[in-house]
């Protein structure tokens, strides 16, 4: 029966035209989209290069817009990725009480996408809210978390990293993969702990390392709704994200060809990271089935 | 696993305070709902002065002409449509990928991955495109139907890996006995897939409850909106913000999402363990 190519196919069409229909089909409807003028009332008009020389040499909100993308990316996945890591490391032991604290840090990443949560985030970090409140407590000056310019941009960092327990499952997992043997070994040639976590785990792990990166990444670089419901953008457009300036363009300004010209600029940026990721994992990322080979 | 002594108590310290970090905020709003809006700004301690339920129920009413129960109605009737439309369809796809032989299996394979990586940013705006064409707009149906073609590929990919890891004999038997491939779909597959078709449940569930982008460019109307738009519009409406309400109200809507995690956590960390991913 499995060798029924036909049955096979059938099956799995609906995939093949889910594809065609919602991804591909759109994907390069936007791409052309982008080479025109375009307001949804009257038909697309072709310029060219127009939308991409615009954005370039003439939009200063887009340098700020991907600036801001950028610099919260560089923030927030090492620190999601690195406190996962972290945690887990710590988690890893025949520990009473592990399911709970799993379940304690896992929470967050449920909700953490939420527009409630959003609003949630906004109230801690208000002038007299709760971080404020504790700051106070402790002897230290209130920050106007979203009010400034200079600490908006902490405020969705933090919620970020808030949400670390998805990838902290995943290194989880791998951590209890790696063979205890291997750090008696490394114990009796009288290595320290901090040798060992350096030495053993982490290059064990390289691959959930890489590939928890990877994800993140693309996680970070379309974050939409705490720029959004938190931050507002603001304040003066500290927190405004690629994500947002390609949903002003697009639906509240109709401005649809820049709109598909910023998002195909997003696209490149996350698709050119992504394969110098993949470029560089020969370098730093240690797959268990090649092990001879790099002796 | 770590199965060294080391210092336990250390450990201990360091996720107790972890956990009293992350989780705390949570407490403090729980407790913020029923305090005063007065109270809500000078105590830092979770604990209410006051037990009220005022906040919840004029949180609940709102300032349009609908309550919060005709918005969470709304977004039951996007969720479970979509959870539906997304199971059925997924299985039947990672079947044929873990399973069957077909044309182009590798490449179709490879894009459902690739797929997974693509920024959905890039494609909203001409789905929009798309769905206002065919006059779907202020509609549920864009929310739903890209899910009955198994578009949700991380789903795909995360029953692949979990078939991929059953052994065959139980379905080798069932070809002897001459079962069809809707019979072997049905009382072979699905039952030895029912952990795995549990997280696709819950997590789509809580992503769809917290799906925001797909309303808010997709729905006009306020009846229609679902709960996470109508959120947004309670802290739009006026300027000064009644903070107790719209903090009660967003703590009610976050319980759907939390007993459905609570209720089904095992399987569904365990889920997103074993095929590693997302969130």
């Amino acid at each position: 029966m499995y060798e029924n190519r036909r049955l096979g196919f059938l099956f799995v069409l609906p995939f093949v035209l889910g594809v065609l229909l919602f991804k591909l089909f759109p994907f390069v409807m936007s791409f052309a989209l982008s080479f025109t003028e375009y307001d949804v009332m009257d038909p697309p008009q072709y310029v060219g290069l127009q939308n991409y020389r615009e954005l370039a040499l003439e939009d200063p909100l887009f340098r700020q817009s991907l600036g801001v993308t950028l610099w919260f990316a560089l923030l927030a996945v090492p620190a999601r990725v690195g406190f996962a890591l972290f945690v887990a490391h710590v988690l890893n032991a025949r520990m009473r009480g592990i399911n709970f604290f799993r379940s304690a840090f896992y929470l967050p990443s449920i909700l953490g996408g939420s527009i409630a949560t959003a609003v949630l985030w906004r109230f801690l970090f208000a002038k007299n809210g709760l971080v404020n409140g504790v700051l106070v407590q402790l002897g230290f000056e209130p920050v106007a978390w979203l009010a400034d310019e200079h600490y908006s941009m902490w405020t969705i960092v933090l919620l970020f990293m808030w949400q670390f327990g998805s990838a902290m499952v995943i290194f989880l997992a791998a951590l209890q993969n790696v063979p205890t043997s291997l750090y008696e070994a490394a114990e009796i040639d009288g290595a320290s702990r901090w040798q060992q976590f350096w030495r053993i785990t982490v290059p064990l792990i390289t691959p959930v390392i890489f590939f928890n990166l990877i994800m993140q990444m693309v996680h970070a670089f379309q974050e939409f709704n705490a720029p959004y419901m938190v931050t507002e953008g603001g304040p003066l457009s500290s927190t405004y994200v690629l994500a947002l300036y390609i949903y002003d363009q697009s639906f509240r300004y109709f401005n649809l060809g820049y709109g598909a010209a910023l998002s195909w600029v997003l696209f490149a940026i996350v698709a050119g990271l992504a394969a110098f990721s993949f470029w560089s994992q020969k370098y730093w990322v240690f797959y268990a089935g090649e092990k001879e080979k790099s002796k | 696993m770590d199965e060294r002594a080391g210092t336990p108590w250390l450990r201990y310290l360091a996720m107790g305070a972890v956990s009293l970090v992350m989780l705390y905020p949570l407490i403090w709003l729980v407790g913020a709902t029923f305090k005063s809006n007065a109270e809500i700004f000078t105590e830092i301690g979770f604990i209410p002065s006051r037990i009220s339920f005022e906040a919840y129920a004029k949180g609940w009413k709102t300032s349009t002409e609908y309550t919060f129960a005709t918005y969470f109605l709304n977004s039951f009737l996007i969720t479970l449509p979509r959870i539906v439309v997304t199971v059925i369809s997924c299985v039947l796809v990672a079947y044929a990928f873990a399973r069957f032989e077909f044309f182009a299996k590798k490449t179709l394979f490879a894009v459902m991955v690739g797929t997974m990586m693509l920024p959905l940013i890039v494609l909203r705006l001409p789905q929009y495109l798309m769905f206002r064409e065919v006059g779907m707009l202020d509609s549920y149906w864009p929310l739903i139907l890209p899910s009955a073609f198994a578009t949700d590929t991380f789903f795909v990919f995360m029953l692949v890996q979990f078939l991929r890891g059953i052994p065959r004999d139980m379905e080798e038997a069932a070809m002897i006995d001459g079962c069809n491939a809707i019979q072997m779909l049905w009382h072979i597959i699905v039952p030895l897939l029912k952990p795995a078709i549990i997280s696709v449940i819950v997590f789509q569930f809580i992503w769809t409850m917290n799906d925001f982008m797909g309303p808010l460019i997709y729905l006009a109307s306020v009846e229609k909106y679902p709960v996470s738009l109508a959120l947004k519009m309670s802290i739009g409406a006026t300027e000064e913000v009644e903070w107790a309400n719209v903090i009660a109200i967003s703590v009610v809507a976050l319980i759907p999402s939390v007993a459905v995690f609570f209720a089904a956590q095992k399987h569904f960390i365990e889920g997103a363990t074993s095929s590693g991913i997302k969130g």
